[in-house]
């Protein structure tokens, strides 16, 4: 043994690893255009049921994360409306699958994502863009030209902040999709099961610092570009 | 060019209605803050629908409420220079005049680049982010960021509003570039006079949402019954004249045209140079005979041919010259001392330097282009 404990990562660990990673990548990726779209939709959208959409983005927020795991395992259970509705077309199954805990962990993470960006929204100057209209672009190149790159920073934000709580989703993912090593394990729940066991404590401390690495990288990235967008997006 | 107007909208407590039909390179749109001005330009740019009416620009029909036409803002291809320069901030100079050109069919594309950047000197701030630029830089981009769109019409509201004196005589020899060398005829809204009568062709006088007058700058200005919507301080006369004369000695430049001579401080023209010159009432002093004796240099022979009301210690005077009309602002008391009434023969004296720069307004036939240089002064 010639590396320091530390370092010693135990295959189990190493997957768990690398499924959050996963996990966590693939929740954002898929949330975040819908985030995107629930944030104009709130900002600017004038029509019926706005509140309804607005608390029902909101839930996943304020209610404990127990119960929104049992009702994705209700919805999108094997026996779920929407479940069998997804595995008929798509052939996509969530439950006990990693599909499951990307799933879950990116309705918890899209409230903090559609916050974020929404903010960004409503600080879009809407003469800029008017004045793209004078200038002859089309309502959609409007939006791909001025909305969308002055909403950039908001959009960055939202996806770090919904990255880092993928990657710490722990309650709605254990209970839609259990805990089953190498398909729905991610780092929290090997970290309580180590917690759990005689002599986890080494791997749980590795997991510990993993998650703690992750996070600050996130962080300091998300930092750096937030500051070259809003550099750009302030005009300078 | 012409503009025909007829439209009516509510917005809150304010209600526009107005209705007009103008003809010019360079068409005025004065009033008062709150006349209407914005609302006007923004219903002919298609950032706001009237309630009903009808929109015609140059033959082109932008709106008509009996018709149910109605052309989005994009395919209007009307130009607009806000008030605030509103330049794309993530882009950069270069990119944002690209902008309304990329957008612009390339059959219709009039204006290059380059042309249009050494038009208005913004060649050596292409690079540069919009943060960067001072005001005057920032709104001469603007400008050119619309006419790269090769607009049918170019809308200015207020461009010079939110510059200081020193900005705004740095853009105004512009703005005079576009409306002499370009082929886009141009709506400028404004409520400073001096702009008005350097600028305008053609004035447009709103007045609370509603027209009070429309036709040549020369006939509004010089009519005594517009002088509440014109502003009395600045109220006074334009007479169109030519460069006759440069006295290097003295520095003066002897103007002229069939109303007789003036004299101002040296511009540098070129002789025969057309120029429009505002003179304010209240600048103008009236005399029975020929003064001698005075440091005043300019003495204009004409004929009293109005009087306006007088039911205050001011009372204004219209002077008809041969082929022109004056204002004149004096008091009461003087009506009576020298039993002035109309039909009377009347000398009207204005001091030199009452005509400064301000006042003295480049008119060039479009036919003819003129040389940048030679219009600073």
């Amino acid at each position: 043994m010639d590396q320091p404990w530390l370092l010693q990562f135990s295959p189990a660990e190493l997957t768990a690893i690398r499924l959050s990673l996963k996990v966590a990548l693939s929740a954002v990726a898929v949330s975040l255009p819908l985030a995107v779209l629930a944030a104009l939709a709130l900002a600017r959208g004038r029509f019926w049921g706005r509140e309804l959409l607005d608390v029902l983005v909101h839930l996943p927020l304020i209610l404990p994360p127990v119960v929104t795991g049992y009702v994705l395992l209700l919805l999108f259970g094997r026996n779920g409306a929407l479940g069998r509705f997804f595995e008929a077309t798509l052939g996509l199954v969530f439950a006990f699958r990693w599909t499951g805990a990307a799933l879950a962990a990116g309705v918890m993470a899209f409230p903090l994502m559609v916050r974020a960006i929404r903010l960004s929204v409503e600080a879009v100057d809407r003469r800029l863009e008017d004045a793209a209209g004078t200038l002859g672009a089309a309502p959609l190149w409007i939006f791909a030209t001025v909305t969308l790159p002055l909403m950039l920073p908001g959009i960055i934000a939202g996806a770090i902040l919904g990255f880092a709580r993928s990657m710490g989703e722990f309650g709605a993912t254990i209970t839609f999709v259990s805990n089953i090593p190498g398909e729905t394990q991610t780092l929290p729940t090997a970290i309580y099961v180590f917690t759990q066991v005689p002599g986890g404590d080494a791997g749980a401390l590795r997991l510990t610092v993993v998650a703690v690495v992750i996070s600050a990288a996130a962080l300091l990235a998300s930092d750096y570009v937030a500051r070259r967008v809003a550099r750009r997006v302030g005009g300078l | 060019m012409s503009i025909e107007v007829d439209v009516y909208r509510r917005l809150g407590d304010f209600t526009l209605e107005a209705r007009f039909a103008a003809e010019g390179r360079l068409i005025a749109l004065f009033g008062r803050s709150g006349a209407g001005k914005t609302t006007l330009v923004n219903l002919i740019a298609g950032l706001l629908r009237p309630e009903r009416g009808r929109i015609v620009v140059g033959g082109r029909v932008l709106f008509d409420s009996a018709r149910g036409i109605d052309l989005p803002m994009h395919r209007r291809r009307i130009g607009y220079v806000f008030q605030e320069s509103r330049l794309f901030p993530h882009l950069t100079v270069r990119q944002n005049l690209a902008y309304g050109r990329w957008f612009t069919p390339r059959a219709e594309r009039r204006e290059e680049l380059p042309h249009i950047a050494d038009l208005l000197g913004i060649g050596p701030l292409l690079e540069r982010r919009p943060g960067l630029l001072s005001g005057g830089e920032r709104q001469r981009v603007a400008i050119g960021r619309a006419l790269l769109a090769s607009p049918r019409l170019l809308l200015m509201d207020e461009p010079l509003a939110s510059l200081d004196q020193a900005l705004k005589s740095e853009i105004l020899p512009y703005i005079e570039r576009l409306r002499d060398e370009l082929q886009v005829p141009i709506v400028y809204v404004s409520h400073a006079i001096p702009e008005v009568t350097r600028l305008a062709t053609t004035m447009v006088l709103l007045s609370q949402g509603a027209v009070a007058a429309v036709g040549q700058v020369a006939d509004i200005m010089g009519r005594i019954d517009l002088f509440p919507l014109t502003g009395r301080y600045e109220a006074g006369a334009v007479l169109e004249m030519k460069v006759a004369a440069h006295d290097e000695r003295y520095e003066l430049t002897t103007l002229n045209s069939s109303v007789g001579e003036l004299r101002v401080p040296r511009i540098a023209l070129p002789l025969g140079s057309p120029l429009r010159v505002h003179i304010r009432a209240r600048d103008v002093v009236l005399g029975l005979a020929q003064p001698e004796g005075l440091s005043a240099l300019n003495v204009l022979a004409g004929r009293i041919d109005e009087l306006g009301p007088r039911d205050g210690p001011i009372v204004d005077v219209r002077v008809a010259l041969a082929g022109g009309t004056l204002l004149a602002r004096v008091t009461r008391l003087t009506i009576d001392h020298l039993a002035l009434a109309p039909g009377r023969p009347i000398f009207a004296i204005i001091k030199s330097i009452a005509l400064d720069r301000r006042s003295l307004g480049q008119l060039q036939p479009a036919s003819d282009k003129l040389d940048v240089d030679e219009i600073t002064l």
